[in-house]
């Protein structure tokens, strides 16, 4: 599709870091609060505090932001072209969801350079839940000539909470993205700054050697003993801190302390993701320790409604 | 008379659910305004991805008038019991309601009460908003702020309804903030444009011109021949496949087919793992040379939209996400390929195939041992059959059943073939699993049949050890079509297998639970016969005299098979039903007897010495011939001759209708009673040498 390079290097069908802009313009120009990534490790743009406890609560939220996500087993030591343990997303929270938002969407992509009346963009059915937040909704993937490029959903639950209003969440693929964007089949050899010659920056360049050290940090490295721990004390932590905040609540029934007890939540997810990928956990384990992590995020959850952010009267 | 048109028009409806949901808008809809007291003609329902259609044509414009006459208490009755009957009839004074008298009962109130007809619209203004709110699908959701839920968001409805000469009007209603109207949208990019709709002919033609074909049958239609076309145009053959063709179909509203190609060099891979690549992951269909049958390096894929590049870009893109699944099974393939089945037998150990029956390897070592056993009793080599048992499973942890769970038994033997195991092993590891289905084909292999024999006894018996049985409709191991499966290897290959001993070799499981699932065996073959055509009595008749004596015949289920065969065709014949009917007429009489002397005749014998004497000839005559019959009986039903038994036994028939025309059952003297007893005690016995004729119906 790009047999004529456009001129622009921030062109989003000519670099990564101009695909990312572009999203962000766009969002941005839809009154969403453009946000940074959360500064902790994640497993996809829907654990950002942004999604999870905002997505609760009546009060009206819409915020775009890049997420880096990690998930461990997905390392192949930077020999596989479209699997990397770390890749990004770009996430879309709007609540409550707009009547229009297929059509946002859909004009997003038109942003992006994917003209809806040369390309076959199509819904399909995508039933989406997560485990470890205790969530699902209802939406699609979405395709664009037959890849999938999008999740949409629309939340029904999340942290074992109700959610009402529901919000829409719009969830990019971007190195997939890209890589459709720019006709590149290997995402190493995305272009990441939009120059030529010397000046140019690939994917690789910034993330190779990152997937191989990762990987074997990932698979072989990882010390699973301290991992245990670290579970476990996020876990305690957790607890502690939402006790604390609950009992620190006083005249007006609010809650004190939930987003630094859901960091913890987090935390524990992860170290559940690496203790995974080194192949310590048994299949009776693995489902023990997912449920640990959906009690931490439901009583974060709990917790977040009787906050001012959570809606609390 | 007047036509009511509804369009519920919506966000992407997954496509696996539309048929379902088209027919339960139409039967819901056309249910409450029957209900409510219209009548119609004729009601059709429609789905596409974004809408829900439904017609309801010659629907009458008005409920009929309706009056009923409510009787009330009687005059004077206590204010509590007069304050109800106002309330029911809905009358606002006892001066409104008539008096009647009536000689015995003394006067009491009667309340005439009249329902007007009312306006259709009306009727419909009631049932389209509660159908809403209420319709029956598998998921749904609520969206934004509203608290109505549906498949997902829904947008606009459309309502109108009129004669065919007048303009039709909306049906005005609302339901969570979603006013009726008369107007839709067509195709998402073609035709997003509000039009408005009259009545069901120019909304199908309005959204034809919209980019948009209603009915998904002739969706279905457009794609399958324009996808025979365009294979035939490129000298190739459609790969047809009617589950594809419906999600298809539900997947877009102005189906275009494109053809797309990928590197020959593919073609290496096994052409069930190229089908499955882009058939569950691109919804795309592939072809053949219709000359050698082999797949061909293209697949046609059905868009959404009529390019305004003709296609180019869509196919391009396309390829290229096929060029990248196929490369991930290529990859998945060879990655397989280097390793042997034996060498991932270890990776067995570590999962689990249920919490109380243990692992996979524990799982394999039970099956090698029971198809070792069956080998034998079904012509194949016991070696190879445990050969071929315990790599049976091995795919299980190949990279490309993990991608594919679908391709498990059929990798496996296209990897045992690669690495020289002995072809009837590799094609066990395939068949094994068979039939998986009423369709599906039943292995005919020995070596196969041991195995596939061995595994599905194996979960049979596993599971009925630790009482996870199927119950009602839950059946989450599948242990129904375990059964079947085991019935059919059983019948088709002409076996004869004693399931008792063969359930006993498989595990050791108390005698009841044995009993328990070789009853569940019966259940299932019942079933399998009764569609196979056989009356549901004579597979009962024939069950419950087998499992009488030592029940080893009922675990034969091929004998069973043929007794009911044999029996069936005898009770379709004269000497048949005329035995029946001999049979019927001495067992009523033993019954009635038995219960008037309050004991069983079951055993008793004709005495010999008494017959001589003072028998009627008739009587002696039916003795000698009963004597016979049942010895002949016995010795055809030990060597399974059971058309001869019957044979035998329709040869007592003259004899036994000479007796009961000739002989009174019921003598005076005690002694002679109980001797006729006692011989229609044995034409009974005769009778259920071969099935239980008390079971038989009609």
């Amino acid at each position: 599709m790009s047999a004529i390079a456009p001129a622009n290097p921030l062109d989003p069908r000519r670099s990564f870091q101009g695909l990312i802009l572009t999203l962000q313009q766009f969002w941005a120009a839809q009154g969403c609060v453009v946000l940074q990534p959360y500064d902790m490790e994640v497993g996809a743009g829907t654990f950002h505090p942004a999604t999870t406890l905002r997505s609760l609560g009546p009060k009206r939220w819409n915020a775009a932001y890049v997420q880096p996500s990690r998930r461990p087993t997905d390392g192949r030591y930077g020999e596989n072209p479209n699997r990397f343990q770390h890749y990004y997303q770009f996430q879309v929270i709007l609540k409550p969801s707009p009547a229009n938002l297929q059509q946002l969407y859909l004009d997003s992509l038109t942003a992006i350079g994917i003209d809806p009346l040369v390309h076959d963009i199509r819904f399909v059915e995508d039933d989406w839940q997560s485990p470890t937040l205790g969530a699902w909704g209802l939406g699609w993937e979405c395709w664009c000539d037959g890849m999938e490029v999008s999740q949409f959903t629309y939340f029904q639950q999340v942290a074992g909470q109700e959610c009402n209003p529901v919000s829409g969440e719009l969830t990019y693929g971007l190195e997939r993205l890209a890589m459709y964007l720019q006709g590149v089949d290997n995402g190493y050899e995305l272009n990441f700054n939009g120059r030529e010659g010397d000046e140019k920056v690939t994917y690789g360049d910034v993330f190779h050697q990152a997937e191989e050290e990762y990987s074997r940090h990932n698979f072989e490295y990882a010390d699973t003993e301290m991992l245990k721990r670290h579970f476990e004390d996020a876990e305690a932590e957790c607890k502690s801190l939402l006790a604390q905040g609950a009992a620190a609540a006083g005249e007006d029934a609010r809650h004190k302390c939930v987003l630094p007890a859901y960091d913890q939540c987090i935390k524990a997810s992860h170290r559940f993701n690496l203790l995974d990928a080194r192949g310590v956990i048994s299949v009776t384990e693995r489902q023990s320790y997912i449920l640990k992590v959906r009690e931490l995020a439901k009583a974060c959850g709990e917790a977040w409604v009787q906050t001012a952010d959570g809606g609390a009267a | 008379m007047p036509d009511l048109l509804v369009e519920l028009f919506s966000e992407e409806i997954p496509a696996r659910m539309q048929g379902r949901a088209a027919d339960d808008l139409r039967s819901l809809v056309t249910g409450a305004l029957v209900e409510a007291g219209l009548t119609y003609e004729g009601a059709k329902a429609f789905a596409t991805p974004r809408r829900l259609a439904l017609t309801v044509h010659g629907l009458t414009s008005r409920s009929p008038d309706q009056s009923e006459e409510r009787k009330g208490p009687r005059v004077g009755s206590p204010e509590k019991a007069l304050e109800g009957f106002l309330r029911g009839a809905g009358l606002s004074s006892v001066a409104e309601a008539r008096i009647v008298s009536d000689p015995k009962k003394g006067d009491f109130y009667v309340a005439d009460i009249s329902r007007p007809g009312r306006p259709a619209e009306e009727i419909i203004a009631e049932v389209i908003p509660a159908v809403v709110r209420t319709f029956p699908w598998p998921k749904s959701m609520r969206w934004g702020s509203g608290a109505l839920r549906w498949i997902r968001p829904l947008h606009t409805i459309l309502c109108t309804f009129g004669p065919e000469t007048e303009e039709p009007e909306v049906v005005a209603f609302e339901v969570d903030g979603i006013r009726s109207g008369n107007t839709t949208r067509g195709h998402r990019f073609l035709a997003p444009d509000a039009f408005t709709v009259r009545r069901f002919e120019d909304y199908v033609s309005s959204l034809e011109k919209a980019k948009v074909i209603l009915d998904p049958a002739r969706r279905r239609d457009v794609i399958l021949h324009d996808a025979r076309d365009l294979a035939f145009a490129s000298g190739l053959e459609l790969v047809e496949d009617d589950d594809l063709l419906d999600e298809v179909a539900g997947l877009v509203e102005w189906p275009v087919v494109l053809m797309g190609r990928f590197e020959e060099s593919f073609l290496a891979i096994p052409p069930e793992v190229i089908r499955a690549t882009i058939r569950a992951n691109q919804k795309c269909f592939v072809l053949r040379d219709p000359a050698t049958g082999k797949l061909a390096n293209r697949f046609l894929l059905v868009s959404n939209i009529a390019a305004s590049d003709g296609g180019r870009t869509i196919v391009a893109g396309n390829e290229r996400v096929i060029r990248a699944r196929l490369s991930d099974a290529k990859f998945f393939y060879e990655q397989d390929l280097a390793v042997t089945l034996d060498e991932r037998l270890p990776k067995l150990d570590k999962i689990t195939f249920h919490e109380k029956l243990g692992t996979q390897s524990a799982r394999v070592e039970r099956i090698a041992a029971l198809a070792t056993e069956i080998a034998p009793l079904v012509g194949a080599d016991p070696a190879l059959a445990a050969r071929a048992a315990r790599l049976a499973k091995a795919d299980l942890v190949t990279g490309m059943v993990g991608e594919f769970p679908e391709l498990q038994g059929l990798m496996g033997r296209y990897y045992a073939a690669a690495h020289g195991e002995d072809p009837a092993v590799a094609a066990a590891i395939e068949e094994h699993y068979k039939p998986q289905g009423p369709g599906d084909r039943v292995p005919a292999a020995p070596v196969s049949i041991a195995v596939a024999l061995a595994d599905k006894l194996d979960t049979l018996t596993g599971f009925w050890a630790i009482d996870e049985k199927p119950t009602g409709s839950k059946d989450p191991y599948a242990l129904r079509r375990a059964a079947l499966g085991v019935i059919r290897i059983v019948l088709e290959n002409g076996l004869r297998i004693r399931f008792a001993g063969a359930i006993a070799t498989a595990a050791t499981l108390p005698a009841d639970v044995a009993a328990d699932l070789l009853a569940f065996f019966h259940d299932r073959l019942k079933v399998q016969l009764r569609e196979q055509g056989a009356r549901h009595d004579l597979v009962d008749a024939v069950l419950a005299d087998a499992r009488d004596g030592d029940g080893a015949g009922a675990g034969d289920l091929l004998l069973v098979t043929r007794r009911v065969e044999a029996l069936g065709a005898f009770l379709g014949s004269e000497d048949g039903r005329s035995l029946l009917a001999g049979y019927r007429r001495a067992a009523n009489i033993l019954k009635a007897e038995e219960k008037k002397d309050g004991r069983s005749y079951e055993s008793a014998v004709p005495d010999r010495h008494l017959l001589d004497e003072t028998g009627e000839n008739a009587e002696k005559v039916l003795a000698a011939v009963l004597d016979a019959a049942i010895g002949h009986a016995v010795a055809h039903v030990a060597r399974e001759d059971f058309a001869g038994a019957m044979a035998t036994l329709a040869e007592t028939r003259p004899a036994i209708d000479a007796f009961f025309d000739q002989v009174l059952v019921n003598a005076d003297d005690p002694a002679i009673r109980l001797n006729r007893l006692a011989l229609l005690a044995r034409i009974r016995a005769a009778c259920h040498t071969v099935a239980d004729f008390s079971r038989i119906a009609g």
